[in-house]
C-alpha cells in the first residue's frame, strides 16, 4: 500500500481491489449494534478544510471516528488562513500538534501533491478533493457501489469492473470526480464513456482512457451505470451552455431517457444533486438510483482508506518509522 | 589608462585572435600582441562574444526590493555575460513617467555592473485605456525607445495601432505582451493534454497567436515596427514567418525556458515552473529553436523575473508567474542551440547581442569586436559543466527553474566599457 492517497490514477487494479475488499469488511462494522473498532486508537486525524465541504468532512469524521481515532477538524473559514497564513505553515502548525494524518480539501489543484511532496510535513497526505483535479475517496466509493449493484456484495470480493460499462455525464471540465473515476474504472478494466456538451470536455482530452460522446440517447442503452455529474447553473453565464433549460434538455436524466437503460443499469451522483437540472426528481428517488447508498458507501471506503494507510497493513507501519529516523 | 589583454580566445567561436583593451575601448585585435602594460586574461579555449544584451528584465526596483533591485539584478546580468539589460516598466510605482525612467536607469549607471536602459509602460499604469507620456520617456535622460506593458498585453485594438504609430516620430518600437486577456481567464499553464489532466486552468497558443496576427497587421497597415516579447507557440512562429516575408517590420524573442522545459515538468505541480506566457509542448520547443536558428525568431531575451521564496513556496494557484534567467541564460541556449548544431557562436553573438541592441537602439552595445568599438565583452569557457545551484546566485531571487540540473558554459569574464565586471567566474 502507498504512503499517501493523493490520485486515483496512483492506484494499481491490486490497490484498487484490495481497498474495496476492505471496505467491505469496514461495511459490516456497521451493521453492529457498537459501530466502532479499535484500529486507530491513539492516532490523530487532522480534517483539513480549505474549501467548504459539509457532507465529506462529515463522511470522513465518521470514518475516523468509527476506526477509534481522535479527530480534529481545521476548517479555512475564520481561522488563520483568512488572515493570510499560508498551507506551509498552516501544515506544519498542525503537524506540530502531533497529527498522524492530514486529510485534506482544497480549492487549488495539486495542493495535497504540494503538500505530500514538498518536505513540509512527513504526515500521510490523503486528498479530499483538490480543484478540478482529484477526488480518489469518491472514485473509490464509486467503483465500490457499482461492484455491489452489478457484480455482488459477496461475488464481487477480490473482482475487478471488467467489461462493465460506465457513462458519466456533464460537467467533466471542472470535474474532479470524472477525472478520478476515467482513472479508477479504466484500472479496474471498466469501459467509461464521457457525455457532455462540448464546452465541458476539456482540450487534451483525446489522451484519457475513455470514449467521448455529445449524443447522451445513444449511450443511454449501453450503459451498466450511469452518473449524472452536478453542472453549476453559473456555467452559463460563462457561455458553457445557453440556457438551464437547454442542458436539461439535451443532457439531463429524466424518466423518458431512465427507461432506454438496460433493466440492471443503475443511475448514481456524487451529490449534492441539483434536481431539475441534471436529474428529475423522479429519477432521483427512483430504485435505480444509488445516491444514498454512496453515501453509507463513502463512510466504509474512507475506514478502508485509513486503515490502509495508517496502520491496517503490517509492513506499512515499520517503514514510516524507518523513513522518520 | 588600464590595458587589458586578452590572449588566444576564438572570437565569435572563430579564429584564435588576442584583443587588447586600453582604456574603455578595444585597441586591437590580431595574433601574437604585446602584452606590454597589460594585465593578461588567458582565455585558451574560450569563446569571446560582445557583451550580452536583454530586452527583457524585471528588476522590480521601485517597488518590491525585496525580490530584486537595480544592484542586485545588474549584477546577476554582469555574472551571465550581459552588459546592458532592458528593465521592463512594470515596477511600482509603473515606469510610465519621465521621473521613473530616469531613476531607474541613473541607479544603473551609479552600481556599474551593467547598463540600464528603462523600458517605458505603453500604457498609465499598464491599464490599457490610455497612452502613457512615450515622448517625454524618450527625450527624458534615459532615452527610452523600447515601450512595452509586459506582464499585461495592450489588447485595446485601437490603443495598439496608436501606440504602434505614435513612437515612429521618434524611432521607438512597441514590444507587445501578446495574451488575449479574455482567453486567459484564470489561466494557470499551457492548456493542453496535461492541464487537462492536472485539472489546471489552461492558456491556450489561440489566445497568444490572435494577438501576434492582429499587430503584425497593424504594424503593416500603420507602417510601424512592432516587437514580440516571449513568443512560445509553433503557431506563433508561423505567423511571424508569414509576416515576415510579406515584409513587415516585426521582430520577436524568445526566452531560454521556452527553448528548453515542456509543460510536462507542472506535472510535478512545483511553481518553479510557473510562468507566463507558460511553459509549452516538445513540439512547440523544437519549432521555436528552429525559428531562432533560421532568423524567424530575432532574438534571446531573459524575461528574468525575480519572486521571494514565500511566492514559490506554496500552491500552485496561489504562486507567482515567472523565473530568474539572467545567470543560465547563455548557457541553456549554449545547450538547446549551440551544441544541438542548431547555431554557431556567431549565431549566439547575434541573438544574445547584435540583434537585440539593435531593436533597442541601445548605444555602444552589441558592436563588432574590432578595433575603436566599446570594449564591451564576454568571455565563455564552453567546455565547463556544471550543476545550477541557486545559492551561487547574484540574484536576490533564487526561483530558477534549473536548480540541480548540468548545464554547459560559464561565463569567465564580462566588461563593461573596459572595467571587468566578472574575473574568472566572479563578480568583481
Amino acid at each position: 500500500m502507498m504512503r499517501h492517497l493523493i490520485s486515483a490514477a496512483d492506484l494499481t487494479r491490486d490497490d484498487a481491489v484490495q481497498i474495496l475488499d476492505t471496505a467491505e469488511e469496514m461495511a459490516r462494522v456497521a451493521d453492529r449494534p457498537i459501530k466502532k473498532l479499535p484500529t486507530l486508537r491513539g492516532r490523530t486525524v487532522c480534517n483539513l478544510f480549505f474549501e467548504d465541504s459539509t457532507r465529506t468532512r462529515i463522511s470522513f469524521e465518521a470514518a475516523e471516528k468509527r476506526l477509534s481515532a481522535d479527530v480534529i477538524n481545521f476548517a479555512a473559514k475564520g481561522s488563520s488562513v483568512s488572515k493570510g497564513e499560508s498551507l506551509k505553515d498552516t501544515a506544519q502548525t498542525l503537524e506540530a500538534m502531533g497529527v498522524d494524518a492530514v486529510v485534506i480539501r482544497h480549492s487549488a489543484s495539486g495542493a495535497p501533491y504540494r503538500l505530500a511532496t514538498s518536505g513540509w510535513i512527513d504526515a500521510p497526505v490523503i486528498n479530499a478533493g483538490d480543484g478540478t483535479h482529484q477526488h480518489p475517496t469518491q472514485a473509490l466509493l464509486d467503483a465500490f457501489t457499482m461492484r455491489r449493484r452489478l457484480v455482488g456484495r459477496d461475488a464481487g470480493l477480490g473482482q475487478d469492473l471488467a467489461g462493465k460499462r460506465i457513462t458519466l455525464v456533464g460537467d467533466v471540465l471542472h470535474s474532479r470526480v470524472a477525472r478520478s473515476n476515467v482513472d479508477l474504472l479504466h484500472t479496474l478494466g471498466a469501459e467509461v464513456t464521457l457525455v457532455a456538451p462540448p464546452t465541458l470536455v476539456p482540450v487534451g482530452v483525446e489522451t484519457w482512457p475513455c470514449d467521448i460522446s455529445y449524443d447522451l440517447d445513444s449511450v443511454l442503452p449501453k450503459s451498466d451505470a450511469v452518473m449524472m455529474l452536478r453542472v453549476q447553473r453559473e456555467r452559463m453565464n460563462a457561455a458553457f451552455f445557453p440556457t438551464e433549460r437547454e442542458y436539461s434538455r439535451r443532457y439531463g436524466l429524466d424518466g423518458e431517457r431512465m427507461a432506454k437503460m438496460p433493466e440492471h443499469a443503475i443511475v448514481m451522483h456524487p451529490g449534492p444533486m441539483v434536481r431539475g437540472m441534471e436529474i428529475t426528481a423522479e429519477v432521483a428517488d427512483s430504485d435505480r438510483c444509488t445516491v444514498v447508498e454512496q453515501v453509507a458507501n463513502g463512510v466504509s471506503i474512507r475506514m478502508a482508506v485509513l486503515y490502509l494507510l495508517l496502520g491496517g497493513n503490517d509492513s506499512a507501519t515499520p517503514a514510516r518509522t524507518e523513513e522518520n529516523k | 589608462m588600464s590595458k587589458i589583454l586578452i590572449r588566444g580566445a576564438k572570437v565569435l567561436g572563430g579564429d584564435v585572435q588576442d584583443v587588447l583593451i586600453n582604456g574603455e575601448t578595444i585597441a586591437e585585435v590580431g595574433t601574437g600582441l604585446s602584452a606590454e602594460g597589460a594585465t593578461v586574461v588567458e582565455a585558451d579555449g574560450q569563446i569571446l562574444l560582445p557583451g550580452l544584451v536583454d530586452l527583457h528584465t524585471h528588476l522590480r526596483e521601485p517597488g518590491r526590493e525585496d525580490s530584486e533591485t537595480v544592484l542586485t539584478g545588474t549584477r546577476a546580468a554582469a555574472s551571465g555575460g550581459y552588459t546592458a539589460v532592458f528593465a521592463m516598466a512594470n515596477t511600482h510605482p509603473v515606469a510610465d513617467t519621465a521621473g521613473v525612467v530616469e531613476q531607474v536607469y541613473r541607479l544603473g549607471r551609479e552600481h556599474g555592473y551593467c547598463d540600464v536602459q528603462p523600458i517605458g509602460a505603453v500604457t498609465v499604469g499598464l491599464e490599457g485605456k490610455k497612452l502613457a507620456e512615450l515622448g517625454a520617456m524618450h527625450d527624458s535622460a534615459a532615452g527610452v525607445t523600447v515601450f512595452s506593458d509586459d506582464g499585461k498585453c495592450v489588447d485595446d485594438a485601437v490603443i495598439m495601432r496608436r501606440a504602434l504609430e505614435y513612437v515612429k516620430a521618434f524611432g521607438g518600437v512597441v514590444a507587445q505582451h501578446a495574451q488575449e486577456p479574455r482567453l486567459t481567464e484564470g489561466a494557470q499553464m499551457n492548456e493542453g493534454v496535461v492541464s487537462a489532466e492536472l485539472g489546471l486552468g489552461g492558456w491556450p497558443a489561440v489566445a497568444e497567436e490572435s494577438i501576434i496576427a492582429r499587430d503584425v497587421l497593424l504594424a503593416e497597415h500603420v507602417g510601424s515596427r512592432v516587437h514580440i516579447c516571449h513568443l512560445s507557440t509553433a503557431g506563433s512562429v508561423e505567423i511571424v514567418r508569414w509576416a515576415k516575408s510579406r515584409g513587415i517590420d516585426v521582430t520577436a524573442e524568445v526566452t531560454p525556458h521556452h527553448l528548453l522545459l515542456t509543460d510536462e515538468l507542472v506535472r510535478s505541480y512545483d511553481p518553479v515552473y510557473k510562468v507566463n506566457p507558460p511553459l509549452r509542448t516538445e513540439k512547440d520547443v523544437l519549432a521555436l529553436r528552429e525559428a531562432l536558428a533560421d532568423g524567424t525568431i530575432d532574438i534571446v531575451a531573459t524575461d528574468h523575473a525575480p519572486h521571494p521564496h514565500e511566492d514559490k513556496d506554496c500552491e500552485w494557484a496561489a504562486a507567482a508567474m515567472g523565473m530568474v534567467g539572467l545567470e543560465t541564460a547563455l548557457s541553456v541556449v549554449q545547450q538547446t542551440m549551440v551544441e544541438t548544431g542548431l547555431l554557431d557562436w556567431a549565431g549566439v553573438a547575434d541573438r544574445m547581442s547584435f540583434a537585440p541592441a539593435r531593436i533597442g537602439r541601445a548605444k555602444g552595445h552589441g558592436r563588432p569586436v574590432s578595433a575603436g568599438e566599446p570594449a564591451n565583452l564576454t568571455l565563455v569557457d564552453p567546455a565547463y559543466r556544471g550543476v545550477v545551484d541557486p545559492a551561487d546566485f547574484a540574484s536576490r531571487s533564487r526561483n530558477t527553474p534549473y536548480e540541480g540540473r548540468e548545464l554547459p558554459g560559464r561565463v569567465t569574464h564580462t566588461f563593461l566599457r573596459g572595467r571587468a565586471t566578472v574575473v574568472d567566474g566572479k563578480l568583481a
